[in-house]
């Protein structure tokens, strides 16, 4: 346990290393990021005040904050891709991580928690660039910035464990990409990426309950943007905890399987 | 003459490489239309709270959704793969190559590549935008059409110069491979007409990054939302493009020291 501990810390702090010295690259794509939500932000707000101040219970300055919010939040959610996974099994670098005795994914989750370290420093000047433009309305409690903190680790820790399954389909097959593209445009619908869920129909809404994507994204900006209960707010987190127990579960079965499918050489 | 006939071999043997691969067409074609189906979801969440945007109909939209889509296919067949070769040699040094034919390197850095398979987001994207233009209750005439063709082709070009003057910022630089993610990420604005958009991001949408050109002005000719006097100064604006990527490339050149690669 301590060693694994040790692992994570020692991992984390090379991850921080490594991300500041390519701060520039990392600009570029936070900034080429950040056209996402400020897109759907004009659009949102521009209707918002063609109907009369609020659509779907959100005024300008509550999209600004939704979607200002939104830009940590997908910050968080990015981990190692399903593409890297594709990498790592048909390049056969996968050789190299099994025979450390340190399980693969333990060491994705230590690396990209460093990672956000760096990004959430970076974030901070962008996200107050944001605001001095866009102006979002913001009034968190106390209860809900600390619910808010982890619920962004929470999201991070499920959308490990639903992209790292995703990943492992290279297993069995080699064509995933196709896959890939399904999966992300089905998540960007009902996890609030695209629009806050409450602009969705009612039956959507009722759908995305019932499955994780909306507690990586919506659920930890809304905790911050929205005015949920005490109970709201426990609630969510259990979700989160339910998702990432389950989620884990599903990791090592299908580890155990395709490990057994793997036979590259090399790496 | 020579160059055109250069651009079309290279584009023949672009072609019959793609052939060799025939089901990526497919699952191109799948892409697209995942692609799509979430843009349409975008636009059906819009009119299912309010009647128009900015003074833009539903069938308008869709009008430019689909030249948006098309101008994607374009870009990805031809001018990005294109770039991100030279980037690439220009980044190893083997640019040397290219440079030692007997024929102008910038055409020659421009005309290689050819991915005929994403043309598939030209064919889905024509589909879209003649759905909207058919909805649509203005009129559509040849001249509109002549007047779509014109500004699709100078949108297209623009981008190009776009796409070559920050490549060509790589003879200094090196190391821009992020590149292609900010591009994508604001190519992505031109989804929506950039009169939506608030002053200081149209002006940038317009000059900065020619989306602007490349999507809303060739829409705007259909929809005759466009004075003749613009599309003029589109022309102006293209030639002056093609100038200054011209020059700049020059000097870019000149900065080149290959690594004998």
């Amino acid at each position: 346990m301590r060693r694994m501990l040790d692992y994570f810390l020692t991992s984390m702090k090379v991850a921080v290393l490594i991300e500041f010295q390519y701060r520039v690259a990392q600009y570029f794509y936070m900034i080429g990021m950040m056209a996402e939500p400020v897109i759907y932000l004009v659009v949102w707000s521009t209707i918002a005040n063609s109907q009369g101040g609020s659509v779907g219970g959100y005024t300008a300055t509550g999209f600004a904050a939704y979607y200002i919010v939104w830009t940590l939040v997908r910050n968080m959610n990015i981990v190692f891709t399903p593409y890297g996974w594709e990498w790592r099994i048909r390049q056969g670098r996968l050789s190299m991580e099994l025979v450390r005795p340190i399980h693969p994914i333990f060491s994705d989750i230590s690396f990209f928690s460093g990672m956000k370290i760096v990004v959430i420093i970076l974030w901070l000047p962008l996200a107050l660039l944001l605001s001095l433009v866009f102006k979002p309305e913001l009034h968190p409690t106390l209860l809900e910035v600390v619910v808010f903190f982890f619920a962004i680790w929470g999201a991070f820790l499920i959308r490990t464990m639903l992209v790292s399954l995703l990943g492992m389909i290279t297993f069995w097959t080699t064509r995933v990409g196709a896959i890939y593209e399904l999966f992300f445009a089905v998540e960007l619908v009902l996890s609030g990426r695209l629009v806050p869920m409450t602009l969705m129909p009612a039956w959507v809404q009722q759908i995305a309950w019932y499955l994780p994507f909306q507690w990586c994204f919506y659920f930890p900006i809304q905790a911050l943007v929205g005015s949920m209960t005490p109970a709201e707010l426990f609630t969510g987190l259990g979700l989160q905890l339910f998702w990432i127990l389950v989620g884990t579960l599903f990791v090592n079965v299908v580890w155990k399987l395709g490990i057994r499918q793997f036979s590259a050489v090399g790496g | 003459m020579r160059i055109l006939y250069l651009a079309w071999n290279y584009l023949r043997v672009g072609v019959l490489n793609e052939f060799q691969y025939r089901v990526n067409f497919f699952v191109q074609l799948g892409q697209s239309l995942v692609a799509l189906s979430t843009g349409l979801i975008g636009l059906w969440l819009v009119f299912s709270h309010t009647e128009e945007l900015n003074g833009w109909s539903q069938p308008e939209l869709l009008a430019v959704m689909g030249v948006f889509v098309m101008m994607n296919g374009l870009i990805q067949s031809y001018i990005q793969p294109n770039m991100t070769r030279l980037l690439g040699e220009i980044q190893d040094g083997t640019l040397d190559f290219a440079l030692t034919k007997p024929a102008d390197a910038q055409v020659l850095a421009s005309v290689r590549e050819f991915r005929l398979w994403s043309l598939a987001d030209v064919i889905v994207g024509m589909i879209v935008l003649l759905i909207g233009i058919n909805q649509y209750t203005g009129t559509v005439g040849p001249w509109q059409a002549l007047g779509f063709l014109v500004a699709l082709l100078m949108g297209g070009l623009l981008i190009y110069c776009f796409w070559l003057i920050i490549t060509t910022t790589a003879f200094w630089v090196i190391r821009i491979d992020q590149i292609v993610n900010l591009f994508e990420g604001i190519y992505a604005a031109g989804r929506w007409p950039v009169s939506i958009y608030p002053n200081w991001l149209r002006l940038s949408l317009t000059f900065l990054v020619p989306v602007a050109f490349a999507v809303t002005v060739p829409a705007s000719a259909l929809l005759n939302r466009l004075t003749p006097a613009t599309l003029l100064g589109t022309a102006g604006l293209t030639l002056a493009f093609l100038v200054v990527a011209r020059i700049y490339w020059r000097i870019g050149l000149r900065n080149y020291s290959g690594a004998s690669a």
